[in-house]
């Protein structure tokens, strides 16, 4: 007999805890007619969630362009992380975000694009399938780890938002608000955090935005509500909690590059032959391991993105 | 006991957490993420931050006029190198184990383990020669080898300072810190000469 799993409940139908525990609050703003809109009908907001308040995602397809590498586990992916405006410890942004509530969320599209807007996180995700990719990410600081990570294509998303053909560019800004991001409050980078991409970088296949990991939504500390993920670069790359996205023809400077341009370039992808000044960049320590193991060119993603800087020198474009 | 005997060993006690920490964060697989990473940064603060309070107790004497913290000073410089010793074998054992090419490579292409290695070498003297055997047989001239120390001073913030990537808060506490130090010393070395030319 074929007994069949129930569906799971629809989004709608489900409230999220911290929101249900609120209720009272809610109803009484909503009564107060202040709320309106507020609790919308977020993918994010409405699943099943855990007891840490993070929903499991639905309907997250395999890919085939995950590695078959073992996964790092769950702890050692949110528990140890580079998240600086949540404090400069690898602990802190784990300690500090728990506050954080990343919702409600926009993004606003702007610069060299068909139609600027600003764009509910909701509705900026829906028309994406969900895939789950199981990436390398090597930091520029010499560790590892492979994370399973929840996203879409980022070209799928720029095609969508049709950019001008004068467009050369891709810059991110993360949210700038030092109430809840406590580690704005000291001028450690320049804030808010910028990243950018050549145009045909952000449209490689590989670049992820990234709403989930471990078949979950993004806990804070990995950069809640969406993030990049770019594999082959080194990992600072991957700028987190996104709440603009805009097309130029200009090179943006990230603020990495900002604080050290001898040590941290647009570029940034992973080469075992380019040390940054102050250490080496030919190994690696994966966390879970011991010994150190060989970094590899574009962090072993040379077959697909190897083609981009054909012709570049990158020494010079480190 | 005396009391000021009960407050030395507190101080040795409490120079002790740090390591024990350690310990017993090994066993409880609390050691982060990366362990190694970590042990070497705690190592590596602990040291630096004793070896700076071994350089605060002169001043600390000469400004209270507690002659008795004269008997703290060798016990935190013996600890200083202890977590000193520590953190180069995190490096040597943990870090590398035992990678001598890669290592050598290391101290000679990256200042910061330059400075590192530099630090650690010169406070070999200075704990080899610690025991009041030595300080008898050298006499004067143990005075002059281990104001070595300054210099291990000096070298112990650069070091710290040309690790850290963008958040320079804690090295420059340590140079701060370093410098008060230091200063009361150069102050103290220059009076008499200055006051005896007006």
């Amino acid at each position: 007999m074929l007994i069949k799993k129930p569906a799971d409940i629809p989004y709608s139908e489900v409230t999220p805890k911290h929101l249900y525990l609120r209720r009272r609050e809610f109803i009484q703003a909503a009564a107060a007619g202040t709320i309106g809109g507020a609790i919308g009908l977020s993918p994010f907001a409405v699943e099943r969630l855990n007891a840490q308040g993070r929903a499991k995602l639905p309907n997250v397809r395999k890919s085939p362009l995950s590695t078959s590498e073992p996964a790092n586990t769950f702890e050692e992916a949110t528990g140890y992380n580079n998240f600086y405006e949540f404090g400069t410890d690898k602990e802190d942004p784990k300690a500090n975000a728990q506050k954080f509530v990343p919702k409600p969320w926009t993004i606003k599209v702007e610069g060299l694009v068909k139609s600027p807007a600003t764009i509910d996180l909701d509705a900026f995700i829906k028309p994406h399938a969900l895939e789950e990719r199981i990436y390398r990410m090597r930091c520029v600081e010499g560790w590892s780890m492979v994370i399973p990570w929840v996203g879409f294509p980022l070209a799928d998303v720029i095609k969508q938002l049709e950019p001008q053909p004068s467009a050369k560019f891709v810059e991110f800004t993360t949210l700038y608000d030092p109430n809840r991001m406590p580690g704005q409050r000291y001028p450690v980078l320049q804030w808010p955090y910028i990243e950018g991409l050549r145009l045909d970088e952000a449209m490689n296949p590989l670049t992820l935005l990234v709403v989930g990991v471990y078949g979950e939504t993004l806990p804070n500390q990995n950069g809640a509500p969406i993030r990049l993920v770019i594999p082959w670069k080194y990992g600072f790359k991957g700028i987190k909690s996104i709440v603009r996205i805009r097309f130029t023809d200009k090179q943006p400077r990230g603020s990495w590059e900002v604080a050290q341009a001898r040590e941290y370039g647009f570029y940034a992808n992973v080469n075992p032959n380019v040390d940054h000044p102050r250490w080496s960049q030919a190994t690696e320590r994966r966390l879970g391991e011991f010994r150190r193991r060989k970094t590899e060119m574009f962090n072993g993603y040379g077959a697909q993105v190897a083609s981009l800087y054909t012709g570049l020198d990158l020494r010079k474009n480190y | 006991m005396t009391g000021f005997g009960l407050f030395r060993r507190t101080i040795f006690a409490a120079a002790l957490v740090p390591a024990a920490a350690l310990v017993y964060g090994f066993f409880t697989n609390d050691l982060t993420a990366n362990p190694i990473d970590y042990i070497t940064d705690t190592t590596g603060y602990t040291a630096i931050t004793l070896l700076m309070i071994s350089l605060a107790i002169t001043p600390l004497r000469r400004l209270t006029g507690r002659n008795d913290l004269i008997r703290l000073r060798r016990m935190l410089g013996l600890l200083a190198f202890f977590y000193a010793c520590l953190h180069f074998s995190t490096w040597l054992v943990l870090d590398w184990f035992f990678d001598f090419a890669s290592m050598a490579a290391d101290v000679v292409e990256r200042p910061f383990i330059t400075m590192g290695m530099l630090t650690f070498l010169l406070l070999i003297p200075l704990a080899a020669t610690s025991t009041a055997g030595m300080i008898r047989r050298l006499g004067k001239r143990w005075q002059q080898l281990h104001r070595l120390v300054y210099v291990a001073g000096i070298t112990a913030v650069i070091h710290f300072w040309w690790v850290v990537k963008a958040d320079f808060r804690e090295p420059r506490f340590f140079a701060l810190a370093l410098t008060v130090l230091l200063g009361f010393r150069a102050w103290w070395m220059l009076r008499p000469r200055l006051s005896s030319r007006f």
